[in-house]
């Protein structure tokens, strides 16, 4: 077991150090931050000096190395436009996103996990069918899209809810389900396979022919079972929608993390860009790595895997 | 229920068994998905005779925000409405069909070469290679795939072809990785051993053993990535990082009507959504069947 842990955070370290160099690597040939940061106009002496002061006079490869030294210590740079440490703004935002993608965590489960278990139950029945269709509308019709009819069903028709802002659950309400929707759908997807993958196996079919009630069967055999990998995609996907939420965010004017990268996309405020980017990385590697080792505590194959 | 081989005459052709072959997957195909795919292909391919107006300029004598003919206001020259720049809703639908189909099927065909490429490059060669790519992938899989596109359109800056190039470069990780553990087991098949050792080079037993046998898998992860890479370039256009204005894309037509929303404009809002979800409905029906024609192992999942 303590050789899979360390050969899984080795492995994690090493994705971690490529995705920074592709991160780092692609600010750097896709231009001169220089160039956008200042305007055309500005004096050759004036550019030295901010080129200077931001450190981008030294080569690419101690760049890179004073830029990783400082991500040990737990340091992104500091933002151009908010002239304040990346961290700190990122960790001021970060709460705002947690809400949000617990809310849409909460919706896609309410959605996808009981439509999956009847779906499954009762097998190409109509319930069936409908859960099929639930699924692929989730995957057809954009989140973000959702997101604005939602808008202009409840607020500006019945003006029911606020269109845009932080505050309380009636401000949640509206991004977490467009946020949710396509994960409900695949929340739905998973339940439905993973339900009927239980159902046929052996210890089901030995506590049916025992004679216990269907309903028996179901909520205390093959439910607890089936739900491991549900809850499982569950947990990736809270880390997957505090990260990829953007749209929903600049929609609902939700001042979350994505926001914050959409901000600093439009003020061109490229170590800004680059910090969010990279804390996105670390968390989804951070998240693959727990779920790595919680599988493997419980499933001792996949210890002995390579 | 598939024929036996030995009840078909000798003596014909396989040009002819191939054709009929076709007209029969034809037959099978998900009739609603060829409908929607094949009708707006079509409107894309013929915008330039279909649309009524010019879809980058206002159409003259009508107003802005004009609503659709059956609401009051409306009327038949603008039948889908006009939105604040007095241009022809329809006609940018019509056009806006175009820049998604562009997109979606390009990005996906560089996707998934790409994908394919370094899939059997890892699967095959293995050994550092497949170390290197393998890496990649996991690191750029560790992004999620819409913060890496936004964050490279950010970095390159918006054209309909940069955004090709990055949905391709964004969406190839998940074809190496399928493409790879498919190789890994076509590489300990006896042809493909048999024909190592009768002296065939890397590239021919990839050529004429490997790649045909991996085509199955590329075909239906690419008629299910299609959807994925048209609501990508959508969601880029939306942000401002995709396709740039004036050019009609659907995704910028909802950023257009995002500011006037609270005006009640429901029309620019609501049109261009339900072209996406059509398409995208369409294309995944198109995919789930081929994924159960090509790969019968994987039904009812």
């Amino acid at each position: 077991m303590g050789a899979f842990i360390i050969r899984r955070v080795l492995y994690s370290i090493v994705t971690l150090f490529i995705l920074s160099a592709t991160i780092f690597l692609i600010v750097r040939f896709t231009g001169d931050p220089l160039a956008l940061m200042t305007e055309a106009s500005a004096r050759p002496e004036d550019l030295e000096r901010i080129r200077h002061q931001w450190g981008l006079d030294r080569s690419w490869p101690v760049q890179y190395v004073t830029f990783m030294q400082n991500a040990f210590k737990g340091e992104l740079g500091k933002s151009f436009n908010y002239r304040l440490p990346v961290t700190e703004l990122y960790f001021q935002r970060l709460p705002n996103s947690l809400t949000l993608g617990f809310a849409a965590t909460l919706i896609s489960l309410l959605i996808g996990v009981p439509a999956g278990i009847i779906s499954a139950v009762k097998v190409n029945s109509w319930w069936d069918n409908l859960a099929k269709g639930i699924g692929l509308l989730g995957l057809a019709i954009p989140g973000f899209w959702l997101g604005l009819v939602l808008i202009l069903v409840f607020s500006v028709w019945l003006r029911w809810l606020p269109t845009s802002g932080a505050g309380d659950w009636r401000h949640v309400i509206m991004p977490a389900l467009a946020l949710g929707w396509y994960f409900a759908a695949s929340m739905l997807r998973l339940t439905r396979s993973s339900m009927l993958e239980v159902l046929g196996s052996e210890y089901i079919k030995l506590a049916r022919l025992k004679g216990l009630p269907d309903i028996v069967v179901i909520a205390m055999h093959a439910f607890k079972n089936a739900l491991i990998p549900v809850f499982t995609l569950a947990g990736v996907n809270l880390v997957v929608m505090v990260n990829a939420a953007v749209i929903i965010e600049v929609i609902f004017a939700w001042p979350g993390i994505g926001r914050l990268l959409y901000e600093g996309i439009f003020q061109r405020d490229f170590p800004l860009v680059q910090g969010v980017v990279i804390m996105a990385g670390f968390m989804i590697v951070a998240i693959n790595l727990i779920v790595d080792i919680l599988y493997a505590f419980i499933d001792p194959r996949i210890r002995l895997t390579r | 229920m598939a024929t036996i081989a030995g009840d078909r005459p000798l003596a014909r052709s396989r040009g002819a068994g191939k054709l009929k072959a076709v007209i029969k997957a034809a037959r099978e195909a998900p009739m609603l998905a060829v409908a929607i795919l094949g009708g707006l292909m079509l409107v894309a391919i013929f915008a330039d005779v279909i649309a009524p107006h010019d879809p980058t300029l206002p159409v003259k004598g009508a107003a802005m925000f004009a609503p659709p003919f059956w609401m009051e206001g409306g009327n038949a020259t603008t039948p889908l409405g006009t939105d604040f720049q007095g241009r022809d809703v329809l006609s940018r639908l019509i056009y806006g069909a175009r820049v998604s189909l562009i997109v979606g099927l390009m990005g996906t065909l560089v996707a998934g070469g790409i994908g394919t490429a370094m899939g059997i490059l890892a699967g095959y060669v293995g050994g550092w290679v497949d170390q290197i790519i393998m890496r990649v992938t996991d690191a750029w899989l560790a992004l999620p795939a819409i913060v890496f596109a936004i964050f490279l359109a950010a970095m390159v800056g918006p054209s309909m072809w940069n955004i090709i190039i990055i949905l391709g470069g964004v969406y190839w990780t998940r074809y190496a990785r399928v493409i790879r553990g498919e190789v890994l087991t076509l590489r300990e098949r006896d042809y493909v051993k048999l024909a190592e050792i009768a002296g065939a080079s890397t590239g021919r037993v990839i050529k004429r053993h490997i790649l045909p046998n991996v085509m199955n898998t590329a075909t239906v992860l690419a008629s299910l990535t299609v959807g994925v890479v048209i609501i990508a370039e959508a969601s880029l256009s939306f942000l401002g990082v995709g396709v740039p204005p004036p050019q009609p894309a659907w995704g910028l037509m909802l950023s257009e009507a995002r500011s006037t929303l609270m005006a009640g404009q429901w029309w620019l809002t609501v049109f261009p959504g339900v072209c996406i979800a059509l398409i995208v409905l369409a294309t995944q029906l198109f995919g789930d069947w081929l994924r159960v024609k090509l790969d019968p192992q994987s039904r009812n999942l």
